[in-house]
């Protein structure tokens, strides 16, 4: 954990990991579990059965005519399809896959890159892109930023990828430019991968390695001079964000014909070191813990993610999804605490905020529910939640978590508004 | 009914459910999982380290009653908040240093003489009328120790008249009220007092507000240890400079110049300990500047052409009243949406 600085008046930096470690590769699990969103239609008629068998890249849906849908990343038997529900109270089905044998790979995948093969095979993808976006008829998008640095400190699964599947990303950007017809490809790297990132064919901005300046907001605002407004997301600016992994895989897809079923992801242990590993999308934590040798202790902390935006988990059992880029475990000792203490107006968070909130103002607001006034005087909707009002508080107040209930808890009122009308 | 529950139990999922024999229990949080370890109780003891070359200097000048008035000062304020939390069934909160600190500046305001009922009596204002009825830290809209000592000024003049008060000190300077020799009496009458005496402390005052030199040091500590904010003490210091200026030039036998202000009275532990005080002064930039400057501007006004021989306690309560009003002076969030009428 970085600490306050002796200099208190020198608002503290937090600096990214930049070297990359190398890949660990681990073997192929025992087991994998899938989470499959569940269909927005509710058409819950499964056609995923236990004891079906199930192939290495094979789409897994629960009805012909869903949009969502798993990749498998093993070949083997399905053992379990049991509900799942996660901290946001989204649906899904987790699906669980007992390895057996060799990989044997399903080759419905055709190499014609077009938007329909995109929505159809890489959603799943690692890295988890997303291709709605560009089928949507509502959005123009013209920009395509591949984020080669990771959004999360400590972590560094992205720019492994920078560093040494250059060619890949390189195929894949002339696949995005295919599929989606976008203007422009960007490729935002920190300064010590620019020769790789030079090599991929796409536009390249260099990024600082202070963080929040990789989170997507601010990567709008400082590279590409476009200010997302308050509430929106990027891609309603027209621009689509994807992550340096994504974009290797999409390229490796074209460049072998088989989807990529695993995800490199930075385990943080308790001493702070990080290890580099590949595995297969959901493989659970439990192996991936015990090939990097973290014990997990009774009361300890497992975060999916990073210690800025990750989230913590409760159960060793839970599985590595596509978009899981780090795991971090903390001592119970080493843990930070938050309190119900009151804000005393210090500020801290306000000269740390890296989109000047008032947070001071904000979070009282959010303590007394009153998530309107939060939104529309306080500026809620501006919050590109990096976390780092909550790193700073004196008073330790979850500033964060009070921010993204207030988020949740307007969405849902916003909601039932439009059901209403 | 079932297949309900299951969904909404997600443990239910996995076979080893949590409580299981051999499972352990994980702590779940939201994020930021990192804190950069900054304590409310930290800050109070760093600010009252801060106030210590002072208020040594203080009880090396007036001995024992000082001792008595700080710690009384202490003890009372901790024991009014300590009162007040079990009257009112709410958590214990003198561990965190707040009330402490607040008794500490309280006692530094007071003459050395002041009888302990006074003591008493400021510290009940300061803890239970300046911070508690309002909600406790945080939420009191003035400053606390200033507030006690404008009230007990207005209430108990004689006590807070330094010449009167410390009459029988003999510390081989000039025992007299430098602010009150001003007022009254003109700039010939202050000739006595040196700007290097006067950092040095010689002058009459309260316990721990004489002592320039140490009141600097340990603004500066807290500035660099960032427990306080610059901007404030840096606009009060340079309000009071230039309106002292201003009326020291308009007509230099009646006002005092610039540097005696600085460092006569209660200036120095206004613009350090007093006027940064986190609740009841602006966060953010420009307000602040504003917030110290007009404190700055109204004490020398009040100094020089005003009722009260100090204006420190009540500029600053002035201006924390503003504070709601001058922090709505602040930058535009970054996509905020701006709609024109």
């Amino acid at each position: 954990m970085i600490k306050r600085s002796f200099l208190g008046f020198v608002t503290p930096k937090l600096k990214h990991n930049i070297v990359p470690g190398p890949v660990q590769e681990l073997p192929v699990p025992s087991k994998v579990t899938l989470l499959l969103k569940e269909p927005q239609n509710g058409g819950n008629a499964s056609s995923l059965k236990a004891g079906d068998t199930v192939r290495t890249g094979q789409r897994l849906f629960a009805s012909p005519d869903s949009a969502e849908y798993v990749i498998s990343s093993v070949t083997g038997t399905i053992s379990d399809v049991a509900p799942y529900m996660d901290s946001y109270g989204r649906k899904y089905a987790a699906v669980t896959i007992e390895t057996g044998g060799q990989d044997d790979w399903e080759d419905e995948f055709n190499k014609e890159p077009s938007l329909d093969t995109a929505l159809k095979f890489f959603e799943y993808a690692p890295g988890n892109p997303s291709f709605r976006p560009f089928a949507d008829p509502e959005k123009t998008i013209r920009t395509i930023v591949i984020n080669g640095m990771d959004q999360d400190l400590l972590i560094t699964a992205n720019q492994y990828v920078v560093q040494n599947e250059a060619a890949d990303i390189k195929e894949g950007v002339k696949a995005l430019e295919k599929i989606t017809g976008a203007d422009r490809i960007v490729i935002t790297v920190p300064e010590n991968l620019v020769q790789q990132a030079n090599t991929t064919g796409a536009e390249l901005k260099t990024l600082s390695t202070t963080y929040p300046d990789s989170l997507p907001h601010m990567i709008m605002k400082n590279m590409l001079g476009q200010v997302v407004s308050a509430g929106d997301t990027p891609e309603d600016t027209g621009v689509v964000f994807i992550n340096a992994e994504a974009a290797s895989a999409i390229g490796a897809a074209f460049e072998t014909g088989r989807l990529r079923v695993t995800k490199i992801v930075t385990v943080v242990g308790k001493d702070g070191n990080t290890t580099n590993i590949r595995t297969r999308i959901g493989t659970p934590l439990r192996d991936i813990l015990q090939a990097c040798n973290v014990s997990i202790n009774e009361r300890d902390r497992l975060i999916l993610g990073g210690p800025m935006r990750g989230t913590a988990t409760y159960s060793e059992d839970l599985a590595i999804g596509p978009d899981t880029d780090g795991i971090v475990v903390q001592d119970e000792a080493n843990s930070s605490q938050v309190t119900d203490y009151p804000c005393i107006n210090c500020g801290e968070c306000v000269r740390i905020c890296p989109v000047k909130i008032p947070v001071n103002m904000l979070v009282r607001f959010l303590e007394a529910r009153l998530y309107e006034d939060a939104a529309s005087m306080y500026d809620m909707e501006c919050c590109i939640e990096c976390g780092l009002c909550s790193y700073a508080c004196i008073s330790r107040i979850p500033i964060f978590q009070y921010i993204k209930l207030g988020k949740y808890e307007l969405s849902l009122t916003e909601t039932a508004e439009a059901a209403n009308e | 009914m079932s297949s309900e529950k299951k969904l909404i139990v997600p443990h239910a999922l996995f076979p080893s459910r949590p409580g299981a024999a051999g499972e352990k229990k994980l702590v779940v949080a939201h994020a930021p999982y990192w804190h950069d370890g900054s304590k409310i109780s930290t800050k109070n003891y760093h600010i009252m380290l801060a106030a210590l070359p002072a208020v040594l200097m203080g009880i090396s000048q007036y001995g024992a009653p000082a001792v008595g008035v700080i710690a009384l000062s202490m003890a009372c304020a901790m024991i009014w908040e300590l009162v007040w939390n079990l009257l009112l069934r709410r958590p214990h909160s003198i561990g965190d240093g707040s009330a402490a600190a607040t008794g500490l500046l309280l006692g530094m305001l007071m003459p050395a003489t002041a009888p302990w009922w006074v003591v008493a009596l400021g510290t009940f204002i300061a803890i239970v009328v300046g911070k508690q009825i309002f909600g406790g830290i945080g939420f009191n809209p003035l400053n606390p120790p200033l507030l006690a000592l404008a009230m007990l000024v207005i209430s108990f003049k004689g006590i807070f008249d330094f010449d009167e008060a410390l009459r029988h000190y003999d510390l081989g300077f000039a025992m007299s009220y430098p602010l009150g020799q001003v007022k009254y009496f003109g700039t010939a009458a202050i000739d006595k007092f040196s700007v290097g005496g006067l950092l040095m402390g010689q002058q009459a005052g309260a316990v721990g507000s004489t002592f320039g030199l140490g009141l600097i040091i340990g603004g500066l500590y807290l500035i660099i240890r960032g427990y306080i904010r610059w901007e404030i003490p840096l606009s009060f210091l340079v309000g009071v400079f230039v309106t002292a200026l201003i009326f020291n030039l308009s007509d230099p036998a009646k006002y005092a110049g610039p540097f005696f202000h600085l460092f006569a009275g209660y200036t120095l532990i206004a613009a350090f300990f007093l006027a940064p005080e986190d609740s009841s002064s602006p966060a953010n930039f420009i307000p602040m500047l504003i917030f110290g400057a007009l404190a700055g501007l109204m004490t020398v006004l009040i100094r020089n052409i005003g009722a009260y021989v100090d204006g420190v306690p009540f500029s600053i309560l002035l201006m924390n009243l503003a504070n709601p009003l001058l922090d709505k002076i602040r930058p535009k969030a970054i996509g905020k949406v701006v709609e024109n009428a």
